[in-house]
């Protein structure tokens, strides 16, 4: 068993290293053929059936592996060669030629902030209110639909966020494509996210501390935001990131609210605003060498943004966490 | 409209902070409920023009022209290439999805299913446009000879087919990248339903001498199939809505093709990301006028799923 599972994984890691796809799968096929037939003769049918659903397992959770670390390694060696403090923080892409080297992200780094700190302050709020309700009041039929349709908002396409800010704020409200309206289009993206994370982390809340608060006369408001909010706190914080994180990275709505900008726009209120996602579409529609750079450059300033974001949450989540399954 | 549930426990008076505060509360979870619906509304309501004017039929036009005199539209085109590329992507995702789950939750030590789970978890982070960059850049010249390869030798099959000798920026590629971008959903959904398999049952089939696959056969996956089911839905939910990575790796031919190798597909969420920004006021209402179907496409898709997995959840509180 131990030999056959190693002998698979040599195969496969010796697979990847050639990186073409065809090789990989057919040093996979070749042994899941091998190592079948070779215990359906020593073992039998059923050690056999055993085996050959094991290999694939297997093979299934490292193929899983792959996508990322690709990703990872392409966007760090890609990235690596343009970036630069003077990069991230002070060029833009004002009179820059496509064709020219040079060039920056400050604007777009500016924007980016802009945006998702718009999303996390309008989120944050909506998010733990309605948390709170659904934990602490949500008892019935309206409570049971709020814990549904938050769920399927969870999967609303990022495009149609964007969408709906643009017919709602811009077309009938009449104001003008601005960051704010980007981060509008973030806060539905990042809403049901906040919602369903501190929910979870309330409910793990344990019931003695509400019933001895509420035991010695406090009024039930205060022991939430006294007793059961505090205890939850960095769980609900760890959530909040995580939606950071899941919304930083969103190209498609800030595309239809906000557009294009080459320059810094300090001012999230009125006109266009960069962004990093979209300054990497800006950047690999243009289609020269140079642009290309930046778009890596771009792709992997917003890959640490989100990464560093993602796993802090997590390793907070799992350092805090009370108990695990 | 009855909002007051009685409270869990029940105080001697009700103070004017609490009722203040419940209300409040109870506003944020009502003003959720009606960011969703006024979704629904507007963009139904700024679709109407575009809907009105339309001189093509919306379910059988073949063109997307709806800044032209008369303008003539339709979303059979935009309908098929969601769909097609969503289906190639859930081919390539549910299996690994699953298995990815399945060793996670029964065959991986405690540290390992940690980290891999972390790993699998960490490529939902991963921006689309990363997704798109990549795909087009660095996977796309990877997966061309795999291309060549399906159509060459499975080429009587007609989606493998290729007649134009082309094998970049096809629905193929798209597929895969999506598979990738949906993976995470579908094997963390899987994990938390084999999670609720009641022990008892996995080590009754144990104990009676079943080897680990016949345990999983037969003790797991009946009792997941629901679940299974319904996270293969979510993912396809995510396929279904994605756009920047599709708009970047398709080559957006506005036709019906279902040959997999060839450049060409499209989709509902790619084209309103690539004409946005040249349509004028008819063609943006038509854009929202697709946009429309896939929210409600998509809605279908994820409250059908979340149905199936609240049902089981009532189920197995057990766990």
């Amino acid at each position: 068993m131990v030999v056959g599972v190693a002998v698979g994984l040599l195969v496969q890691l010796t697979g990847v290293t050639f990186v073409g796809l065809a090789p990989v799968v057919m040093a996979v096929i070749v042994f899941l053929i091998t190592y079948t037939g070779w215990t359906l003769a020593v073992e039998g049918r059923r050690h056999a059936t055993d085996r050959f659903a094991t290999a694939l397992i297997y093979s299934a959770a490292t193929l899983a592996l792959v996508p990322l670390i690709w990703i990872l390694v392409t966007v760090v060696v890609q990235g690596i060669t343009v970036l630069s403090p003077q990069f991230l923080f002070v060029d833009t892409m004002r009179n820059v030629n496509p064709r020219a080297a040079g060039g920056g992200v400050a604007h777009a780094v500016v924007g980016t902030i802009q945006q998702v700190g718009i999303a996390t302050l309008i989120s944050v709020p909506i998010g733990l209110l309605t948390a709170i309700y659904l934990s602490e009041y949500g008892r019935g039929r309206l409570a049971r639909s709020i814990n549904f349709f938050v769920d399927v908002m969870t999967g609303i396409p990022s495009i149609v966020a964007g969408m709906f800010i643009y017919t709602f704020w811009i077309l009938t409200l009449g104001f003008p494509q601005s960051g704010l309206a980007a981060g509008l289009a973030l806060t539905i993206l990042m809403v049901p996210v906040v919602v369903r994370s501190a929910e979870e982390m309330l409910r793990i809340v344990p019931s003695e501390l509400r019933e001895g608060a509420l035991a010695l006369g406090i009024p039930k408001y205060r022991v939430i935001m006294k007793v059961v909010l505090p205890t939850a706190i960095s769980g609900i914080i760890t959530g909040v990131m995580l939606a950071i994180a899941r919304v930083t990275g969103e190209t498609a709505p800030l595309l239809l609210t906000t557009f294009l900008a080459q320059d810094i726009n300090w001012n999230a209120f009125s006109d266009s605003q960069a962004s990093l996602p979209t300054f990497i579409w800006d950047q690999i529609a243009r289609g020269t060498q140079s642009s290309l750079d930046r778009a890596w450059a771009g792709a992997l300033t917003l890959i640490l943004i989100v990464l560093v974001f993602y796993a802090t949450a997590r390793i907070l989540a799992a350092r805090y966490a009370p108990k695990e399954r | 409209m009855n909002l007051m549930a009685p409270p869990l426990i029940t105080g001697t008076s009700v103070r004017p902070g609490d009722r203040n505060f419940r209300l409040f509360t109870t506003g944020a979870g009502v003003a959720v409920l009606a960011v969703l619906a006024a979704i629904a509304a507007f963009l139904v309501w700024k679709s109407i023009p575009a809907l009105q004017n339309n001189t093509g039929n919306i379910f059988t036009n073949e063109q997307w022209l709806p800044d032209a005199d008369p303008p003539q539209w339709g979303i059979a085109v935009l309908i098929f290439g969601t769909i097609w590329t969503s289906v190639i992507a859930m081919t390539l995702a549910v299996p690994v999805g699953i298995g990815t789950a399945l060793y996670i939750t029964f065959y991986a030590p405690r540290r390992i299913a940690r980290t891999l789970g972390f790993i699998v978890d960490l490529l939902a982070a991963v921006p689309s446009i990363i997704f798109g960059l990549w795909g087009l850049y660095y996977f796309m010249p990877e997966i061309v000879p795999t291309a060549q390869w399906l159509s060459t030798y499975l080429g009587w099959l007609p989606i493998f087919s290729n007649d134009l000798d082309l094998y970049t920026k096809s629905i193929l590629i798209a597929g895969f990248v999506l598979a990738m971008m949906i993976l995470p959903t579908v094997s963390a959904i899987s994990r938390e339903v084999f999670w609720q398999v009641p022990k008892g049952h996995i080590e009754a089939s144990l104990a009676l001498g079943a080897t680990r696959w016949e345990m999983i056969r037969m003790a797991v996956l009946p009792f997941s199939k629901p679940g299974m089911i319904s996270a293969a839905m979510l993912g396809l939910g995510r396929a279904l809505g994605e756009t920047i990575a599709v708009a970047l790796i398709l080559s957006a031919v506005f036709e019906i093709n279902w040959q997999i190798t060839e450049p060409g597909g499209n989709s509902i969420a790619a084209n309103i990301a690539l004409k946005w920004g040249e349509a004028a006021d008819n063609g943006r209402s038509a854009l929202i006028a697709t946009g429309m179907v896939l929210f409600f496409i998509t809605l279908v898709v994820n409250m059908t799923a979340r149905w199936v997995v609240n049902r089981r959840r009532d189920f197995s509180g057990a766990n």
